[in-house]
């Protein structure tokens, strides 16, 4: 299984899904009302670091974090 | 050396304790950052969130960075509310010569505002509000959008 966490103003609580890939995250995800406004703007994580391309292989254990836009300071 | 707190900085000791804690160690230059809630928009304060495991491994390697350059980084930053006129942000850069602190500061507090996992949220009339126009996509954002 593959915890998928939604960072900062995401309103909503981790997922526990059973995927290969980021790509299926993406086909997941853009069907879903909660996040579909955030994934242009945000940055994604796997295992705490951060990813630049969703042709990523994840395994059983992985977490994949969404990072929305930020503001520090 | 980064410390996240509760809620409001006591910047007036951290500033000493850092300034103690280096001052032996043959560093010609310390300069500091502080960010304060200014009033503006009829907020009452701003409010924080915080990814720690990101923002740690994003300060290690400034840390890094800083390091090759002879310097250190210090950072505190304040979690969840802080009103107005008190301090949710303190940096500060040691060096052994003013010129590689005053580049430092720049390029990590600019680096700070577009990378670490931190979200704000203005405090307005007892709601808390995502301040999405003052924030910036960090840099990679929107793999999984429609238009990649």
């Amino acid at each position: 299984m593959i915890r998928v966490e939604f960072l900062g103003p995401i309103k909503k609580e981790p997922l526990e899904i059973d995927i290969q890939n980021l790509n299926e995250l993406a086909e997941i995800l853009k069907d879903d009302k909660e996040v579909q406004e955030w994934l242009d703007n945000s940055a994604v994580a796997v295992n705490d670091t951060i990813v630049k391309s969703k042709d990523i292989d994840l395994k059983d254990g992985d977490k994949v974090s969404l990072l929305p836009p930020v503001c520090g300071g | 050396m980064l410390n996240i707190y509760d809620g409001a900085l006591n910047v007036s000791k951290i500033l000493k304790d850092w300034y103690e804690e280096e001052s032996k160690n043959n560093y010609g230059a310390y300069i500091s950052f502080v960010g304060t809630i200014r009033e503006e928009s009829g907020i009452s304060g701003l409010s924080f969130d915080i990814y720690e495991p990101i923002l740690e491994s994003w300060f290690e390697a400034w840390q890094q960075k800083a390091k090759q350059r002879g310097a250190i980084i210090k950072m505190a930053h304040g979690r969840g509310d802080i009103m107005l006129h008190e301090s949710s942000y303190a940096s500060a850069i040691f060096s052994p010569k003013r010129r590689v602190a005053l580049e430092l500061i720049d390029e990590f507090v600019e680096d700070f505002k577009a990378s670490a996992p931190i979200w704000k949220y203005d405090l307005i009339d007892g709601k808390r509000i995502f301040a999405l126009d003052r924030s910036t996509a960090i840099k990679g954002s929107g793999i999984l959008g429609a238009q990649k």
